[in-house]
């Protein structure tokens, strides 16, 4: 089990040049706890994840690790601490599997020293932990998307974070592997205790792997709480403008959206 | 995967890599030394190794110490730079079209050093001068304009190729008012030629290639990990900004004094990091890889420009025409895959 850390953002305003995303917002990450974070497209959430992995830096506010600032951090002590996948990050053409793993050991390695046993047990931990042990020698160019997406999530343990931030993790992926992919996150929280925080574009899914659901509006966060808590026609009459039938999912007893739109209505 | 399974494969892919170095090295050795020997008169090794040594050699001493030497030592030194440069920016905007041969910044010192000759009549050192100061103001020009709004590999390559076919215009402008004499020192700054290489050209190259390979090199790793886009390689704990402007003024630099040195030879930048990955295969730095590379490509290319056709050619024209097909050729292969270098 990993040491709970807690990663506040205070007061937060986001901007792009003059155009501002995110406005006076605060959120609590839950320590130890699976965080979805939904809301519309454009309405600021990947931006805020951004945010809390330091890789934008509030005009305003703050957003605070452990008490302390995030800019007064060094990179390296925050990477060391907070892991971020981000929605399509690029593989090096030819990387081979373990290599690209590897990767994930920079924040804890020495300019120029090479590999020390920690590196390689993290390395061999994060291709079992992913499943992807058989596949460390072969080139990622050559896996399926639902494959390079477990060796990205396999970087990412390597790196071994207490908090890992995940930018939509299931978007370009079938069913079966969205699915898997979640598993995969519920487990590494179960397993290590990381807390995990991701955007997602399913509400259904998000419903039903979070522990807590952020629903985010023009900037701002609409609602927090329990899935159960806070899914209602209303929140997602407000939060996405959709019409809906909200009722309990028979597989999780999580709450499920079923959209209604013009046709199709019986 | 067990931890020592991991361990070995790391091992022998490290073997592998350090045995095709070797070779390279090798290569460049051995081209080396016959671009010494080889010329209108052929000095044996042990002549060679006289001169060197500073033993009295006889008529050799001019010959080898004076014209072959130099020249030889520019070629690897300015080759290897050119492909230090030419890999660094590849690398980085992960496209192998980024390389500063194309985007512009070779045009910037051209075009410099032929309105130095023929308008302001400069020469020697003081073309070299200006066409290093222009060489880095093109860069810092190409990088501001695509700042904008957040940095985009894909754009900085369209602007500086923009920028390139304006400062050609200009280049050929220029070119078309000269007069008869000045023709022959401008037209080394559009192909780029080891042609009257001597000691004091080498020292500044070797002095940047001390000064800045080392800082190149430890920043090869931030290099590797911006390859995988800002977002992954800052949540790694790499200083984005911070790093891409280190290796950015390392490799303009870089390629400024040689440039300033032997003019742009053409596409040697460009070549170099893609047979370089070729060679070695993915997953390492490029650096050292693509360095050899290029120096055996203007060692090489010297070589046969001077010694296999009738004519003698400067080296530029014989990397451009080789360089023309290659640049064909992946122009087609990145069509196809999408892939960087």
């Amino acid at each position: 089990m990993t040491a709970a850390r807690s990663l506040i953002a205070e007061d937060i305003t986001l901007s792009y040049g003059d155009r501002t995303v995110v406005e006076h917002l605060d959120l609590e990450l839950a320590p130890g706890r699976i965080t979805a974070i939904v809301g519309a497209n454009g309405c600021g959430k990947s931006t805020l994840l951004r945010a809390l992995a330091r890789l934008l830096p509030p005009r305003g506010g703050r957003v605070v690790l452990d008490g302390k600032a995030l800019t007064t951090l060094h990179p390296k002590a925050v990477a060391r601490v907070l892991g971020l996948l981000p929605q399509s990050p690029i593989a090096p053409e030819g990387i081979l599997v373990a290599d690209l793993v590897g990767r994930g050991r920079n924040p804890h390695q020495k300019l120029l020293a090479s590999w020390t046993k920690e590196d390689y047990k993290a390395v061999a931990d994060a291709l079992e932990a992913t499943g992807i042990a058989d596949l460390a020698e072969r080139p990622v160019d050559e896996l399926s998307g639902g494959q390079r997406q477990r060796v990205w999530i396999a970087m990412a343990l390597a790196q071994d974070p207490d908090i890992l931030l995940l930018d939509e993790p299931t978007t370009f992926l079938d069913v079966t592997h969205q699915i898997e992919v979640l598993d995969l996150l519920h487990d590494l929280n179960i397993r290590r205790g990381t807390t995990i925080a991701m955007v997602l574009h399913d509400l259904n899914l998000a419903a039903r792997y979070a522990d807590e659901l952020v629903a985010v509006h023009e900037g701002r966060v609409f609602a927090k709480g329990a899935p159960n808590d806070i899914v209602t026609e209303d929140l997602v009459e407000a939060v996405f403008g959709l019409d809906s039938t909200v009722i309990l999912d028979p597989v999780s007893g999580t709450p499920l959206v079923i959209p209604i739109g013009r046709h199709r209505v019986g | 995967m067990t931890v020592e399974a991991i361990h070995h494969a790391r091992r022998a892919r490290a073997l592998r890599r350090g045995w095709l170095l070797g070779a390279l090295a090798a290569l460049l050795i051995a081209l080396f030394w016959a671009a010494v020997m080889v010329g209108d008169t052929f000095y044996g090794p042990g002549i060679v190794w006289q001169v060197l040594t500073g033993q009295d050699s006889g008529g050799a001493d001019f010959i080898v110490g004076k014209l072959r030497l130099p020249r030889a030592t520019l070629g690897v030194l300015a080759g290897a730079a050119f492909g230090i440069a030419g890999v660094t920016f590849q690398t980085m905007l992960r496209n192998p079209l980024a390389s500063p041969d194309i985007i512009g910044i070779d045009a910037g010192a051209a075009t410099a050093a032929v309105a130095a000759i023929v308008v302001f009549s400069m020469s020697g050192a003081q073309v070299s001068i200006v066409a290093l100061v222009a060489a880095l103001a093109t860069a810092a020009a190409i990088y501001l304009l695509s700042i904008k709004s957040g940095f985009r590999g894909t754009r900085l390559i369209l602007i500086g190729i923009g920028i390139a076919a304006f400062l050609n215009s200009i280049t050929a402008y220029l070119l078309s008012k000269a007069a008869q004499w000045d023709l022959q020192a401008a037209m080394r700054w559009l192909t780029g030629s080891l042609n009257s290489a001597s000691w004091d050209d080498v020292r500044p190259v070797a002095i940047a290639m001390l000064v800045i390979l080392p800082v190149l090199l430890i920043k090869s790793r931030d290099l590797g990990m911006l390859r995988m886009g800002d977002d992954a390689a800052a949540a790694l704990g790499v200083r984005v900004n911070r790093s891409r402007i280190i290796l950015i003024i390392g490799a303009v630099a870089l390629l400024a004094f040689a440039t300033a040195a032997c003019g742009p030879i053409a596409f040697v930048a460009f070549m170099a990091g893609p047979i370089a990955a070729r060679i070695v295969g993915p997953g390492g730095s490029l650096i050292v890889p693509a360095a050899l590379v290029g120096a055996i490509l203007v060692v090489a290319s010297d070589m046969l420009g001077q010694h296999a056709f009738e004519h003698r050619y400067p080296v530029g024209i014989v990397t451009g025409v080789l360089g023309a097909p290659f640049l064909l050729y992946l122009l087609v292969k990145t069509n196809r895959s999408g892939g960087s270098i």
